[in-house]
């Protein structure tokens, strides 16, 4: 039941005192007269029709969660806790300097960390996620090459394997969008890259490892191409807990990235949010950064760079995000770092190689942080999709893999478990993928109705899109 | 060093021999040697959860707690119920993914579609999104939102919040939208400025409301000359405001964004806060990021899911009406939780609350030689005016503990009351400047 059909006038929660100085109301003309019809409840009724919402959601502390390309791992209860301290959470984002001297050292020395984890030389943390970033970035390549006269470059080129982030993104910052398609292995393929690389290329926006899981080997050949051709390189993070310790994206060739500290960084993703999305550069893009970059030895202080491209928000980002995360690096230190990429490798590797004799992997070699499964075979043979094995999947208390992304893999299922599950987990989830396998091949029906222990079935997606119902309307 | 990997050492090599490999190193073993980091990070050890707290305690320590705090610009502090933090720490739903997955997902998607439904009846518009990073960000994509092929330019007036102009002009630059400023005047929008200015090719004009300086703006007067010329009314509403205020419905706005920060969220050093997003039923496909509608499940059972998809990046990619992914999901449920505890009343209370110590505030500090520099309504922010220099008197102030207003230039301040400043905490900011000469 919606919290406005338990709403009765006349209850509600005794919150303010009464009004210790003379009332003032704005006049007339500025008066509101339309009806609120907030809701007014007592605390108990709030307080439990919260607990159902709850109890009607999932999250990674609710069981495995191998959501490829999310980066579910566990969020941490020691970055909660440093998270809220009143020394952080009371602080005003326009005190004086000398006042906030602690907020100021969370954010240089996060840059100090992030840098040295990803091999650039500076870091803004203004941007409010990985998306936000991507457009950040691109804004700094677009400044990059305005500065130099060089405004031919319009293009921005992304393989088809990319996050659907990456084109809008460049399509925010006024790119116009060349798709190059894979290579076979699911790579980048080099003579395609040559062919659209010119004049007027502005950059190219990669992950690596790749979205099917894949290290690409010709990493070092693919930046030099861009390079050659006088364009830059944007190094999409979201795939970084597969190599952090152990590959940094300025050594690759990266000129600039962005991270989702709510994915590799252990903060939690809030049912969508707030992430954070820091974009790290070299040192050619450090004047256009946007906002204040934080510098000083004995006492810290806000910078602005020269050619800044502005503000992308409003302050210095989702601050205690950015806390959180710090915690999370300072208790891993350098070699938990890369004992936890090393850990997410190993267990990707693991639960595919358990289910590679009976799913179809898009690429069977070894894999970094994460796979992907074709169920293209499974759904010729027994009407089966990905989103049929994804919703069995709920019935067991597993959430679902990323399901037909990346576009290049057909009923593609990305599986990526993360270092934070136990080999416990994965071979409990192995055994359900397997018996839904097995399922798909006898009583293909009974999977074409699940899920059927959920609060309620599968949605009718279509009917909500056609006649949107977005709100709830009141009778006056 | 801290670890969250829970398989111990046998498991991980067991784990290793069942696949077929001797080491960890053998899995990395393709990718090029000149790639990989040679002899490790060059980062601290990693620390047990007892260090990590001592170290993290002590630089929040470093910064200094305003018990009482005048100062607004952006970012406000005003009242929190307990109820927020109480619902926001619950694990199913700190913890979750965008809930892509419908059936597991009803919490939080219903949290959703009641943060829209409070969103659309508090500034009075038809249909709300799940929200964007914030009340700057909001705003740079309520510009972008109302462009169409024939009109590209955005007037902004000069007296919105500097974050919320800038950030519009950093969008602009992105997607090469012409940004006009109408200029200020006696600390109100240029009306005469802006029926110069206005026209064909105007997509939008975006005026705060109330402004950086807490004005009310002529927000009627501006949205008919807006709709006059054939462009889209925008208005940044403070969302408290609206609990005494006029809704940018009733001005008639197309688009209403805001700072949803202070509906329930800490100030935080500027984040994570919320922007929130409303609209008229007609610019329904416009409006970037996720939206949650109700519909039924195969049963005909009530239920709801992310909707609309067909704007959004994953499906559209370079056509998509926005970027956004991610957004400020945990934030929009603080937001819920903080109006569905507050209730009419408590809104409207909050609003007056603010409004009235603002304009004592004003009447007295005027007594001590700072002049509220606003001349016609505002709400809970003002300008002063001194002879004493600004920096001067903020010391003083800060003395005492108290953060006073924003320094806007060396005589000016901007103050901002809540209903958490007691009348108090005023007459002692009084007194204090009366000895500042």
């Amino acid at each position: 039941m919606l919290i406005f059909e338990k709403s009765r006038p006349g209850r509600g929660c005794d919150l303010l005192p009464e009004c210790d100085v003379e009332v003032t109301l704005p006049q007339e003309k500025d008066k509101r007269e339309k009806k609120l019809h907030l809701p007014e409840l007592s605390e108990i009724e709030l307080s439990r029709h919260y607990t159902e919402l709850a109890k009607k959601s999932h999250g990674v502390n609710d069981g495995f969660y191998p959501l490829g390309s999310c980066t579910m791992k566990y969020n941490p209860k020691i970055n909660e806790d440093m998270a809220a301290l009143p020394g952080f959470t009371e602080i005003h984002p326009l005190q004086p300097a000398h006042t906030v001297q602690g907020c100021l050292e969370v954010i240089k020395e996060s840059e100090n960390l992030l840098c040295e984890i990803t091999g650039m030389d500076r870091m803004t943390f203004q941007p409010a996620a990985g998306a936000h970033g991507e457009f950040t970035g691109l804004l700094l390549i677009k400044a990059y090459h305005k500065s130099r006269g060089d405004e031919k470059r319009k293009k921005i080129i992304v393989p088809d394997s990319a996050h659907g982030t990456n084109p809008a993104s460049a399509a925010m910052a006024g790119f116009q969008v060349v798709s190059i398609e894979s290579a076979p292995d699911g790579g980048v393929d080099l003579e395609k890259l040559q062919e659209v690389c010119g004049e007027d290329t502005a950059g190219l926006m990669l992950t690596n490892p790749n979205t099917v899981g894949l290290f690409d080997k010709n990493i070092l050949k693919i930046t030099e191409i861009v390079h050659n051709c006088g364009g830059l390189c944007y190094y999409d993070g979201a795939n970084l807990n597969a190599v952090m310790g152990t590959v940094r994206p300025g050594d690759m060739g990266f000129d600039v990235i962005h991270l989702n500290l709510h994915k590799t960084f252990s903060t939690p993703h809030g049912g969508g949010g707030p992430g954070s999305g820091p974009v790290g550069c070299k040192s050619m893009l450090v004047p256009f950064l946007p906002s204040y970059v934080v510098d000083g030895e004995e006492e810290l202080k806000f910078v602005k760079e020269p050619q800044s491209i502005g503000e992308m928000k409003s302050f210095y980002g989702n601050f205690t995000v950015i806390v959180k995360a710090l915690t999370y690096v300072k208790t891993l230190g350098r070699e938990g770092i890369p004992e936890a990429s090393r850990n997410a490798v190993l267990n990707a590797n693991y639960m595919m190689n358990k289910l590679k004799d009976l799913y179809t992997m898009a690429y069977d070699e070894v894999c970094m942080h994460e796979f992907v499964m074709s169920l293209a075979d499974l759904k010729k043979k027994t009407g089966i999709s990905a989103m049929d094995i994804a919703k069995g999947l709920l019935d067991n208390g597993i959430h679902p893999p990323t399901m037909y992304f990346p576009l290049i893999v057909e009923e593609a299922l990305m599986v990526e478990p993360t270092e934070t599950e136990s080999k416990e987990t994965l071979d409990e989830a192995v055994e359900v993928l397997r018996k839904l396998y097995e399922i798909a091949e006898t009583d293909a029906e009974q999977l074409h109705q699940a899920p059927v222990t959920t609060p309620v079935t599968r949605m009718d997606e279509v009917g909500a899109a056609r006649h949107p119902y977005l709100r709830y309307e009141w009778q006056d | 060093m801290g670890s969250y990997v829970p398989n111990t050492k046998e498991q991980r090599q067991e784990m290793l021999k069942e696949i077929g490999f001797q080491s960890i190193d053998d899995l990395f073993a393709h990718i090029p040697a000149e790639v990989k980091i040679q002899g490790g990070l060059n980062i601290p050890e990693g620390k047990t959860e007892l260090e990590v707290r001592r170290d993290m305690e002590n630089i929040a320590a470093k910064n200094q707690i305003f018990k009482t705090i005048f100062r607004g610009a952006g970012a406000y502090r005003h009242f929190i119920p307990a109820t927020v933090k109480s619902v926001i720490s619950k694990e199913n739903l700190l913890t979750a993914y965008t809930p892509y997955q419908a059936e597991i997902s009803q919490g939080i998607l219903q949290s959703i579609f009641e943060y829209q439904t409070m969103i659309c009846d508090l500034t009075g518009m038809d249909i709300s999104n799940a929200c964007v990073y914030d009340g700057a960000e909001a705003s740079a994509e309520g510009v972008a939102m109302c462009r169409d092929r024939k009109r590209s330019k955005a007037l902004v007036s000069a007296t919105v919040n500097p974050y919320v102009l800038e950030t519009i002009k950093t969008y602009c630059f992105g997607n090469e939208m012409e940004v006009e400023v109408i200029p200020e005047k006696d600390g109100l929008t240029d009306i005469e400025y802006l029926k110069e200015h206005v026209d064909a090719q105007t997509a939008c004009v975006l005026i705060q409301h109330p402004n950086y300086y807490g004005n009310l703006e002529e927000a009627a007067e501006i949205g008919e000359i807006t709709h006059g010329a054939g462009a889209k009314y925008v208005m940044n509403v403070n969302p408290i405001s609206l609990g005494v205020v006029k809704t940018p419905a009733e001005y008639g706005a197309d688009v209403a964004v805001g700072e949803g920060q202070p509906l329930g969220l800490s100030i935080a050093f500027g984040g994570p806060y919320l922007g929130f997003m409303a609209a008229t039923q007609k610019m329904m496909r416009n409006l970037p990021g996720r939206i949650v509608g109700q519909t039924e499940d195969h049963n005909g059972k009530k239920g709801y899911v992310l909707t609309l998809q067909a704007r959004e990046q994953h499906i559209r990619r370079e056509k998509a009406s926005s970027n956004i992914c991610s957004n400020q999901a945990l934030c929009a449920l603080a937001v819920g939780v903080y109006l569905a505890t507050m209730g009419n009343e408590g809104i409207k209370k909050a609003a007056t609350l603010s409004t009235s110590k603002a304009h004592y505030l004003s009447a007295e500090l005027a007594k001590v030689g700072y002049q509220t520099e606003n001349k016609g309504e505002f709400f809970h922010e003002f300008v002063t005016v001194s002879e004493v220099p600004v920096a001067k008197a903020l010391a003083a102030l800060e003395e005492k503990g108290i953060l006073g207003g924003f320094p806007l230039d060396e005589h000016r301040i901007l103050w901002c009351c809540t209903e958490v400043n007691t009348k108090e905490e005023m007459d002692a900011v009084v007194q204090i400047l009366k000895e500042v000469q």
